[in-house]
């Protein structure tokens, strides 16, 4: 029981952003991390998904395709929580993440507001419940954006870098927090994300993506090597797994320029 | 649903997140009843005001009891007061409504049936019939004023909501596209007025100041009709509605069809507005100031949103209807200029004391 996605394409206008995305599933209990250089169609890719973009090609969760189902009907099962998040609503912190839980679940108001105080202990957000959303700095509002994603308790999760905007602290508290989220939960969890030390770190699938095609998928150790990086994202870099300590992955030097 | 596994444990009491947005809730609704009942206070100061004095008690009795009053009495209230004041209220929700839900359609504070041409739109429809005697509606008789404005209010909210059905459109091109159908109407309009006789010239300004003089139980019922038809849609879509306020692509991750809400939507408003402004001509600033007053009291959630939006205008309309008449005693002043007068400085005032990150 996985996502599986097979020769999936995508055009926006008269631009094939994906044109053929293959060979790529993704477990539940685990982080999946999707990495690839600007332009690769990670954002795209998670989009398709999510039916946001419409695709072509083959979708499959928990063995059921997907790419067939309406927005309404993706949406019963999965989340995708996009990158943008300048949002200027006038709506307190508590008031977004409730929205997210009506129009997901129906259950008696006393039960969603529960869920919503829980969630935003979890998150550290407690204390900025009724602040407003345009009067958040960035990282707070991923933070809410991310209580957003996770109250819908979707089977599968699509986070468009969601630490993009977070502080060293938040960054390792969130994907901790959505490590054991994910386990507990047996959740499926596709994060888009840059940072590669903290990806190697969380992750324990990686896609590897290159204008709009699959270059590899596997384990931390298969995918980030230095042959891997080098092609992908044109750098020389120092790719250590130190034993009993986080791996680090240190770039070194621009090998070329991008597309050149 | 199992309870999502979190950091702390929990903790409950008054002081947590739980209970303050109960109280903020409870802070809301208090807030919705207080205006309520101002605009009902001002309902009835409406209905108590006019060129004849009569005691508030005999009014009363006459409005509650028409028999037990005096024919004139009677007359005075059933067939004048009370449908214009309604009409007031009428308009003053409908419009206000209107721009709430523009605005959070379109993401824009400044969308409301004015700024978006609508009003321009039936100006130059009552212009037709007024100058020209043209009906773009047949049959319409003596309501041929009225049909031509409702006709092409209707047409040129249609034109912005088939703007957005073309493909790659964003909700900007809306916005774009209502201000170019304003500008368009308006010439169309002062073309009109260089052609027209003095009398008719006259006769035009004045529909355009706009005045509740022409309310009618007809205009009372089919403006009720109005609301009646459209107020369910927006209750209905409550929650995707504020959902809209968060972006476009949030709403879509959450499975609600945008393009579909939006077009429902626009066309509910279309309807308010175009219904308004038929009956009372053009009415400034009230689909802006109620919707914006409604922000500042009580956020974006529409389930407050939308009545705070709707009390407002209805108690702008009201207030600006009894000032109409009291301002100059023995002559109605056009509601149109006084929404405006009143509406300016309030609404400049507003945005310079709030100065908050969202659009307040």
């Amino acid at each position: 029981m996985s996502l599986h996605i097979e020769r999936l394409t995508c055009r926006i206008g008269r631009t094939e952003i994906l044109p053929g995305v293959s060979g790529l599933h993704a477990r539940p209990g685990e982080l999946t991390a999707l990495i690839g250089p600007n332009g690769a169609g990670k954002s795209t890719l998670l989009k398709a998904i999510a039916g946001i973009e419409r695709a072509a090609g083959e979708a499959t969760l928990d063995a059921r395709p997907i790419t067939a189902l309406s927005l309404e009907a993706r949406a019963e099962r999965l989340y995708y929580l996009p990158q943008e998040l300048g949002s200027q609503a006038v709506l307190s912190v508590f008031e977004a993440v409730l929205l997210a839980r009506r129009t997901r679940v129906h259950e008696p108001l006393s039960a969603a507001l529960a869920q919503v105080r829980d969630i935003l202990q979890a998150l550290e957000l407690e204390t900025l419940a009724e602040r407003e959303l345009a009067k958040l700095s960035g990282g707070q509002r991923q933070r809410v954006a991310i209580a957003q994603a996770v109250i819908r308790e979707p089977r599968l999760l699509l986070l468009d870098e969601p630490t993009s905007a977070l502080d060293l602290h938040h960054q390792l508290q969130v994907l901790d927090w959505l490590e054991r989220l994910a386990a507990e939960r047996d959740m499926i969890v596709v994060i888009a994300i840059h940072d590669l030390s903290l990806a190697a770190r969380f992750a324990r699938y990686f896609w590897v993506l290159k204008e709009g095609r699959t270059v590899a998928c596997g384990g931390p150790t298969e995918v980030l090597t230095q042959a891997c990086l080098r092609d992908v994202y044109a750098i020389e870099a120092r790719v250590e797994w130190p034993p009993n300590e986080p791996p680090r992955i240190t770039p070194l030097a621009a090998t070329r320029r991008l597309g050149g | 649903m199992n309870r999502l596994p979190f950091a702390s444990a929990v903790r409950s009491g008054p002081d947590d997140s739980v209970s303050r947005y109960l109280a903020r809730r409870r802070r809301h609704r208090a807030l919705i009843a207080i205006t309520a009942i101002a605009m009902l206070a001002a309902f009835v100061a409406d209905v108590a005001t006019g060129p004849g004095q009569y005691p508030l008690g005999e009014l009363l009795a006459a409005l509650i009891a028409p028999d037990s009053a005096s024919r004139i009495l009677a007359v005075v209230v059933w067939e004048i007061r009370l449908p214009t004041a309604l009409m007031a209220l009428l308009v003053g929700i409908s419009l206000a409504l209107a721009g709430a839900e523009m605005q959070t359609i379109l993401d824009n504070p400044l969308a409301d049936p004015f700024t978006l041409g609508i009003s321009s739109a039936a100006s130059f429809g009552a212009a037709l019939a007024i100058i020209l005697g043209l009906g773009v509606v047949p049959l319409a008789g003596t309501l041929l004023v009225t049909a031509n404005a409702f006709a092409l209010a209707m047409l040129a909210s249609l034109l912005i909501w088939g703007t957005s059905r073309l493909r790659g459109v964003t909700i900007q091109t809306m916005v774009l596209m209502g201000i170019a159908i304003m500008f368009f109407f308006n010439a169309l309009l002062g073309l009109m007025q260089y052609l027209a006789s003095t009398e008719a010239l006259q006769q035009l300004v004045f529909w355009s100041l706009g005045s509740l003089a022409r309310s009618s139980w007809e205009t009372v019922g089919l403006s009720l009709l109005a609301l009646l038809v459209t107020l369910p849609a927006f209750l209905v879509a409550g929650w995707r509605l504020t959902a809209l306020r968060l972006g476009d692509l949030h709403a879509k991750a959450m499975g609600i069809n945008v393009g579909r809400l939006r077009l429902r939507t626009m066309l509910c408003c279309s309807l308010l507005a175009a219904t308004a402004v038929a009956f009372v001509g053009t009415i400034g600033f009230v689909g802006l100031v109620g919707p914006h007053i409604a922000r500042l009291l009580v956020g974006e959630d529409q389930r407050v949103f939308l009545p705070m939006s709707a009390l407002s205008g209805g108690l702008i309309m009201s207030l600006a209807s009894i000032l109409s008449k009291t301002l100059i005693p023995g002559i109605l002043f056009p509601i149109g200029i006084l929404t405006a007068l009143i509406g300016l400085p309030f609404f400049v005032s507003l945005i310079l004391r709030s100065r908050r990150g969202g659009w307040g």
